[in-house]
């Protein structure tokens, strides 16, 4: 299947990611050669057979509902590109 | 023999023996590093500090005549998807390229506890993804077999720091053959677990569904007793089975005597170099030689793993990838217009080419209007390809297929063309979808280079395989080869 540019463009902004438009020129053709091999699944007949989303057959697991403590505040945010007052720092996401 | 030439349980011996201090270990180790490491590039964080204090530690518990497990005092090397506390962990990634975890992934802690001496954090396809290790935001390494070609990935640090005796062993992580491959490509033993087996806790998430951690060792017993030390069910993990975990190296010496072998044709055709192929069904006939009975099966579905692993995979990643938003940890961008701006750019600016093309791929995928089409049908295809191994498995021990379709690649040879770098993983990839595990060892050298060939299990039958393995090991010559780097080469056979 052919991937246009517009394409790029839409799956781009639903991923959070720019390119350059020479960049996603070279999307469009690897883009469509990996999507030309993969539809080769098209050919399966898959008429009643059921997903599989985990090789085995796990249930959710829960714990009992005790506290423990957490993490250290600090050293949580020793990985922070910014923080102030015991937080992460980010622009603004409100008006 | 020099010591960097031995392997982990012959480290073991001589360290219980005295004849070694954990400390004198760890500094050859460290002046290995020095002699080789500019020529292959494994590393990307050395842990030398820790190393020590680790090394003296066990020293001092020797002294004491305390009892000591398997792996203490002995130096390995972790791959840099793996946390460590307090210790750089970046994924190969400029966007984790500032990244101190706050934690020890389970297997981290696992090996500490087990007095492990990690002597650094190995380079590896970013965000493992991969076959190649070309893919890192650092450096490109080398095969130690010849240093012109590519060592396999994504764990091809890890792997070449066995392979040229930086580490006595390593921990890689297989989402489509990232431990198996690199292993074929530099003549050691890789071993991916079943899904399962081993917590995934602290291991930076690629493809949630279908990644493992498991050993690459200089030989199957090493796997064996790294596979001991890192098994085992964690509550920190919701997918890490509940199962006992048995001695592997236990039953290993027991032989093949009647096991059923199934040959999978699809595993032989298109692609696979004749060379490779011929090599692996010599092996064949030598397990019959040893009692097994090998029998020619078909699994019709496994020629569509490839395509499936890429859907699933790829979806997988885009939303784990989700999270390096530039706001908790890892890199920021420089310059943004607010919030949404600050997201776009850090991860347009942060993430690599290969990186950016499957978190692409994987959006396409789950995108309204194709999700059916693809996702969907991708995970159905999977039930498939399962069912398939499934009833192999009711009739055979285990199945016998080449690793890889071809030897070590040149570096660059295929770094432009995503679709042939893929079709390097063709024969590993149908493990992970079936969620079965598989260990790679050596049967053979063409043109010097090693070729490998794979034996695939039943679920959580991880000791018939190493069984299998190390009876084809002490079998043949092979296993006792080493790279060119190390003073070795097929051209002493």
């Amino acid at each position: 299947m052919a991937i246009t540019v517009k394409d790029v463009e839409h799956v781009a902004r639903l991923a959070h990611l720019e390119f350059e438009e020479e960049e996603k020129l070279g999307f469009t053709e690897k883009l469509g050669a990996v999507i030309g091999y993969i539809e080769q699944l098209k050919e399966v007949d898959v008429d009643g057979v059921e997903p599989t989303n985990h090789a085995l057959d796990i249930k959710n697991v829960f714990r009992e509902d005790v506290s423990e403590p957490s993490m250290d505040r600090e050293k949580i945010l020793q990985n922070a590109p910014a923080k102030r007052s015991g937080c992460f720092e980010v622009p603004r996401m409100v008006d | 023999m020099k010591i960097f030439d031995l392997t982990a349980h012959e480290v073991r011996d001589k360290l219980r023996n005295r004849e070694l201090s954990s400390v004198e270990l760890t500094e050859e180790s460290y002046k290995r590093i020095d002699a080789v490491e500019s020529k292959v590039d494994s590393f990307i964080t050395f842990t030398k500090k820790e190393a020590f204090l680790q090394a003296k530690a066990f020293d001092e518990r020797m002294k004491k005549g305390e009892l000591l497990g398997d792996l203490a005092g002995i130096p390995m090397a972790l791959k840099d998807n793996m946390c460590t506390d307090g210790i750089l962990t970046t994924c190969a990634s400029k966007i984790l390229g500032n990244f101190t975890p706050p934690y020890d992934a389970t297997v981290t802690q696992k090996l500490k506890n087990a007095g492990a001496v990690i002597v650094g954090k190995t380079n590896m396809d970013e965000f493992a993804m991969g076959s190649s290790t070309e893919n890192s935001a650092y450096k490109t390494t080398k095969n130690p077999w010849d240093t012109d070609r590519v060592p396999g990935g994504s764990s091809g640090g890890s792997a070449a720091s066995v392979a040229s005796g930086e580490v006595f062993y390593s921990l890689g992580s297989d989402t489509g053959g990232s431990i198996r491959q690199p292993a074929a490509f530099t003549g050691l033993v890789g071993l991916k677990p079943t899904y399962g087996r081993v917590s995934r806790y602290g291991l930076v998430a690629f493809a949630s569904s279908l990644d493992q951690i498991g050993p690459l060792g200089k030989d199957v017993e090493d796997c064996a007793l790294v596979m001991n030390t890192i098994s085992g069910h964690d509550r920190k993990d919701s997918t890490s089975i509940d199962r006992p975990v048995p001695d592997f190296a236990l039953g290993m010496k027991n032989g093949v005597k009647g096991m059923r072998i199934g040959i999978p044709k699809e595993f032989f055709g298109e692609g696979i170099d004749e060379e490779v192929k011929t090599m692996v069904l010599e092996a064949a006939r030598l397990y019959e030689s040893m009692g097994a009975v090998c029998e020619e099966i078909s699994l019709p579905s496994a020629k569509h793993a490839l395509s499936v692993y890429y859907i699933l995979a790829t979806s997988e990643c885009s939303s784990n990838l989700a999270r390096f938003d530039g706001a908790r940890y890892g890199y920021r961008a420089k310059n943004y217009e607010g919030f949404k701006d600050m997201f776009i750019k850090t991860r347009s600016q942060g993430f690599g080419e290969e990186v950016k093309r499957r978190i692409m791929l994987g959006t396409y995928s789950l995108s309204s209007g194709y999700y059916d089409a693809y996702y969907n049908r991708g995970l159905k295809v999977r039930t498939l390809i399962k069912q398939e191994f499934e009833k192999a498995f009711e009739t055979y021990d285990f199945i016998l297929t080449p690793t890889t379709p071809t030897t070590a690649f040149k570096i660059g040879e295929k770094s432009d063309d995503p679709l042939e770098m893929y079709m390097s993983d063709i024969c590993t990839v149908p493990v992970n979808i079936a969620g079965v595990p598989a260990i790679s060892l050596p049967c053979g050298f063409k043109d010097g280079l090693p070729v490998g060939m794979q034996l695939i299990g039943k679920f959580f039958d991880e000791a018939t395989l190493i069984r299998a393995a190390y009876s084809f090991e002490k079998a043949s010559v092979i296993c006792r080869q080493r790279a060119s780097i190390m003073g070795g080469g097929v051209n002493e056979l």
